[in-house]
């Protein structure tokens, strides 16, 4: 069976700190929101939906308790439509998508929500922390560094300079702003509403357009502290042929913490002709890979390969790029390393200046490379994020 | 019970008294917790006895373990019933159902400081010499007896932490600070202080054993402070490098025992224990640190039937940098000191290397000015030979030259008494061949201190062919007085210790002819445990010193100071002007105001590689080398112990402690593993890794270093 892709939806992204505007809403209301977005654009019968999957990295708190099932209740879906929560950190949202079409062309189900949802200005980094980063045995054994310091290993080892990142960044400042501007956007876009109904937040708010290298140059690097503090040791045991780390990482070329949600209708043919929906892309392969955990962020190259190769396909079919900004220096690797060229990546910005909902970027990313193919009536777009731990997600889609 | 006694009083206040009967120090062992298991039973069992005042009949309360008794080499399960034994001798006392109290009236280290943990209540003696800590870490070991588990509890993680991995011993007032014991009372009040407590009725019960306890990080990782905290002392802990086990045995030992119910915690802690106590690690590092060390302070070198001596005036011989180093510790040590060079001001410039090191002692409070001021003045900066009259001993420390250091030792002789000594401080030429130039060929001795002499412990002692036992033994009595570390090794050209020093820059030196990324050179060094890269240190040391030595060398009969890899990227790099630091740059740059660099042009002259080895090949490298050449220092009877060989390359150049030394390192891989890989290491790198037949027959008798060493005048000497 094929896995169509019907719709999708995201919420703007709001500052992820106390004075954000989705600061006062939970987590599980941007979920709600967005479900009754689905259901209402759609005219859509819930029943006809088997399972909805929304993940987040912190599965913990206001956000756990499989917060899924939750929203699709407090939405009013029918009763019978099914919930999960997943965590595969940074990938979650593009993993959730993956599960729900995996499952439809497994035969499984028909039709299903995936996606993810998080407010990084309610919960806190670091909630769910783990073994993997806590457990001293794990956290010396398997030489954990945080992500940070990951980006500036990269950057060291492919001798990308503090200008060269800080250019990646205002490049994706610019291409945001004019995405904005032109409001390529629109049509994904669900305003997000308070208590009383009144829209609090219609537009990506951590974005700084206008952003220039000077602006960048002041920022002091910002995981040089952690370098000095055992990790740069840790990174050395791994990695000898670093002499120093090159701190080049800062708030302005790494990803914004934000609050956000995003959700993708997927469906199959039969799903789409009950429902009297029409299908807009379909996705055509999907993969997860691990790669080694100290440097943490380097899987997106192999997991891209694999996709590709799954799906018969080389990089040069893919017609658009969307690869997480999670640090500049994981897309600039990604391009060097696929021989890319930045015309065809993040072509409408990224993390960088609209930031990174972590659970819920995955999904925001399908919905912004299908609505650009649409734009520039191009066909193949592929997805990817690197994720904690050396993990990393692949999906790719294609119109119909 | 042998040692402690058990003291009744009227007012049903026992006083239950530690006092080794073979030791000068309490320390704990299989015979002390036999002991006190069963002076905890009878204490239990006496309806009279109402409480108990735990103290010491010995100047300190107690030292820790017996490391003689630890180093005999435990099995796990040994280990773990070892530790539970000490476990269960502690849970004695906290539920024996009356009150203990510690009358700390010394220092209470390790073992000594969790029986006081273990008590209900501490009191430690006001007095800056009543240090308390958990020091195992020092010797790759964790307190296993619940001083992990205890110390988290009272103090909190941080402070355990701190303290445990640190192993930094508190006195008294930071002890109370930190709220590891409960009261500080002077030393006369002690015992008072432990009645009055006993007399307020305490509940003998301790709070983990109240029903209804949590433990303290029962939320364990859900709390992301705690959860963070632990992240970061993984990645400090990781500083210290990837090779010593102990650390991460102590924070998973607080981290997992935080979490649990009391006794649960203990059964983790005696596992990690075990698990430390049954790896070579630990014992290396306290057979080396401790028992090898201490014995050669204690003169395990010194050959009998010689009456102690004494020094009461040296003549130090050349106020360079050694010569002035020497002349300190000398002069600290109640010496004096005649420093002799060619012209006074250069003496006094040799003198101001006292003041200036006293005066950075004297700032930090260290040290009083008038102790200083007597230091000084016991040195007496000269150009007159003369003055040397009446030393008993001479360290010549003049330049590395035969010419020079024959003219210097004639000149001496002319003054100093027929019964001084002459030790040279040569770190190369033969002693036997310098003792040509004296007149007394028996008083005639290398003494090899290593630089900068007030910071480094050890001192090589070289026989020549002629030096005497007696001289041998005055000697060491001289460097007992300095308070260092000796060794005994007989000549050869760069005795022991810069002979297989060699081995270590030269191979890195090696690597790079190969086209190995210098980082990586560095890095493997590091990643081994040496303190810095083999190249950095040729930048300090400059190149020119070991090619120098080496040519030196080289006309000589039966040279076999030679260098297989790496002569040659020495010679170029001096050719390029890039010697040293010194000479403005070496392998590596200084930019002002910067850390170093790797040289940016090296790569040119040297590239690079494009397929590079595994880093555990290139760790392995540095320590073979090293490891293999002692060894034929052994064969050839240069060096005569593995403690000698272990010492010397711990304290004289940074081997790893870890290993316990080159000879413990063979002992730690296995003396058949190591030759079979060895020879391996000589297909691919050369003969320097070859093993002699002398040792392949070691590995197929299965004969370790340690253990069954045969008896020295059985050996061959070369």
């Amino acid at each position: 069976m094929e896995a169509y892709i019907y719709d999708h939806v995201r919420t703007p992204r709001g500052k992820g700190r106390p004075d954000g505007a989705l600061h006062e809403i939970p987590s599980v209301q941007m979920a709600t929101q967005l479900l009754q977005a689905v259901r209402e654009r759609n005219a859509l019968d819930t029943a006809l939906l088997d399972d909805v999957i929304i993940g987040m990295a912190q599965p913990v708190g206001e956000q756990g308790g499989v917060l899924a099932r939750a929203a699709v209740l407090q939405a009013g879906y029918a009763q019978t439509v099914g919930g999960q929560q997943i965590h595969r950190f940074c990938a979650t949202g593009l993993d959730a998508v993956n599960l729900i079409s995996a499952q439809i062309h497994s035969g499984m189900i028909q039709a299903g929500i995936g996606g993810g949802v998080e407010s990084m200005s309610r919960t806190v980094m670091g909630y769910d922390s783990g073994a993997w980063t806590a457990d001293p045995t794990i956290a010396y054994t398997n030489h954990y560094a945080p992500q940070g310091i990951g980006a500036d290993l990269i950057a060291t080892l492919d001798g990308f300079s503090r200008e060269d990142v800080d250019a990646f960044a205002v490049e994706s400042q610019n291409r945001a702003a004019q995405a904005w501007a032109e409001g390529r956007f629109k049509g994904a876009i669900v305003p997000v509403k308070d208590v009383l109904g009144d829209v609090i937040l219609d537009h990506d708010e951590h974005m700084r357009p206008g952003t220039t290298l000077d602006n960048l140059a002041k920022l002091k690097p910002s995981f040089e502290g952690f370098g000095k503090a055992g990790f740069e040791a840790v990174v050395k045991d791994r990695y000898p042929q670093i002499e120093e780390l090159n701190y080049v990482h800062h708030g302005g070329n790494s990803s914004g913490i934000v609050d956000g949600a995003g959700l993708v209708l997927i469906g199959s043919k039969e799903f789409g002709e009950k429902a009297g929906l029409k299908p807009r892309g379909r996705v055509r392969a999907y993969a997860n890979i691990g790669s080694e955990p100290t440097i943490m962020l380097s899987a997106p190259t192999a997991v891209c390969q694999k996709a590709l190769r799954s799906a018969g396909m080389s990089k040069d079919d893919i017609d658009l790029w969307e690869l997480n900004e999670a640090f500049a220096s994981v897309v600039m690797r990604f391009m060097k390393e696929m021989d890319v060229p930045h015309d065809r990546m993040n072509v409408n910005g990224g993390a960088i200046a609209m930031g990174h909902p972590l659970g819920a970027t995955g999904a925001m990313l399908v919905g912004t490379v299908l609505d650009e193919l649409e734009r520039r009536d191009l066909n193949t777009g592929a997805i990817s994020l690197c994720a904690a731990n050396g993990l990393g997600t692949a999906c790719i889609i294609e119109r119909v | 019970m042998r040692h402690m006694k058990i003291e009744k009083a009227a007012d049903g206040f026992a006083t239950l008294i530690l006092d080794n009967a073979d030791e000068s120090m309490n320390i704990v062992n299989d015979a002390f917790i036999a002991d006190m298991a069963e002076a905890t039973a009878a204490i239990a069992a006496d309806d009279s006895i109402k409480g108990v005042i735990l103290t010491s009949a010995k100047k300190a309360f107690m030292a820790g373990a017996d490391l003689k008794q630890l180093v005999r080499g435990y099995s796990k399960q040994e280990a773990y019933a070892f530790s539970q034994k000490a476990t269960q001798m502690h849970r004695a006392m906290e539920m024996s159902g009356k009150p203990w109290v510690a009358a700390i009236n010394g220092l209470a280290l390790g073992g000594g400081f969790e029986l006081a943990l273990a008590c209900h209540y501490r009191i430690l003696v006001d007095d800056a010499k009543a240090v308390v800590g958990l020091p195992e870490v020092n010797v790759g070991l964790l307190p296993g007896s619940g001083g992990t588990v205890r110390l988290g509890i009272i103090a909190g993680m941080k402070t355990a932490l701190d303290l445990l991995l640190s192993g930094r011993t508190v006195a008294p007032a930071e002890a109370l600070k930190l709220k590891i014991v409960d009261e500080v009372a002077p030393g006369d009040a002690l015992i008072d202080h432990a009645r009055a407590w006993l007399a307020t009725g305490p509940a003998p019960v301790k709070p983990w054993d109240v029903k209804g306890w949590v433990p303290p990080q029962k939320k364990g990782m859900t709390v992301p402070e705690d959860a963070l905290a632990y992240t970061l002392a993984a990645a400090n802990i990781a500083k210290k490098g990837y090779n010593t086990p102990a650390p991460l045995a102590i924070l998973s030992c607080v981290f997992e025992g935080l979490q649990l119910p009391f006794d649960k915690a203990l059964t983790v802690e005696g596992k990690y224990f075990a698990k430390l106590l049954s790896d070579p690690v630990a014992t290396n590092i306290i057979r080396t640190s401790f028992i090898s060390k201490q014995a050669a302070e204690k003169g395990a070198r010194r050959p009998a039937g010689v009456a102690k001596s004494e020094v009461k005036k040296v003549g130090v011989l050349g106020a360079g940098m050694m010569g002035a180093g020497i002349a300190y510790v000398s002069a600290s040590a109640g010496i004096e000191v005649v420093l002799l060079d060619r012209d006074v001001p250069t003496a006094q410039k040799g003198k101001d290397y006292s003041v200036k090191v006293q005066g950075k002692l004297v700032e930090k409070g260290k040290l009083t000015q008038a102790r200083a001021d007597e230091v000084l003045g016991r040195i007496t900066p000269t150009d007159d030979y003369a003055l040397l009259d009446g030393c008993d001993m001479i360290v010549e420390a003049v330049f590395e030259d035969i010419g020079i250091k024959a003219d210097t030792t004639r000149k001496a002789e002319t003054v100093i008494p027929p019964s001084a000594i002459f030790g040279s401080n040569t770190s190369t030429l033969p002693i036997s061949q310098l003792a040509q130039a004296s007149s007394r060929p028996d008083k005639y001795i290398g003494t090899h201190f290593f630089s900068p002499v007030d910071r480094m412990g050890l001192v090589e002692v070289i026989r020549g062919k002629q030096t005497s036992d007696e001289t041998l033994a005055r000697t060491l009595d001289f460097i007992a007085q300095l308070r260092k570390t000796p060794i005994v090794v007989n000549d050869s050209r760069g005795f022991y210790t810069s002979r297989v020093f060699r081995m270590f820059i030269f191979e890195g030196v090696a690597m790079v002819e190969e086209g190995i990324d210098p980082a990586r050179i560095e890095n493997a060094a590091k990643a081994a445990g040496f303190p810095t890269g083999p190249l950095a240190l040729l930048d300090e040391v400059t190149m020119e010193l070991p090619v120098k030595i080496v040519d030196d060398a080289a006309g000589t009969e039966g040279n076999t100071y030679t260098i297989e890899s790496g002569l040659p990227v020495l010679r170029k790099m001096i050719g390029m002007g890039r010697g040293s630091r010194k000479a403005g740059g070496g392998f590596y740059d200084y930019p002002q105001g910067g850390s170093k660099r790797i040289w940016k042009g090296l790569a040119e002259h040297f590239p690079v590689a494009a397929q590079q080895p595994d880093q555990d090949e290139l760790k392995q490298r540095f320590l073979y080398a090293q490891a293999m050449e002692t060894a034929r220092c052994l064969e050839e009877g240069v060096l005569e112990t593995p403690q000698d060989a272990d010492l010397g390359a711990v304290y004289g150049w940074g081997f790893p402690l870890w290993t316990g030394g080159t000879i413990s390192y063979i002992d730690t891989v296995g003396i058949e593993n190591f030759v079979a890989r060895a020879d391996q290491l000589a297909m691919k790198f050369g003969d320097r890794f070859l093993p002699s037949a002398w040792l392949r027959n070691k590995a197929q008798r299965r004969e370790p270093f340690y253990g069954e060493a045969a008896p020295i005048k059985e050996r061959e000497m070369a």
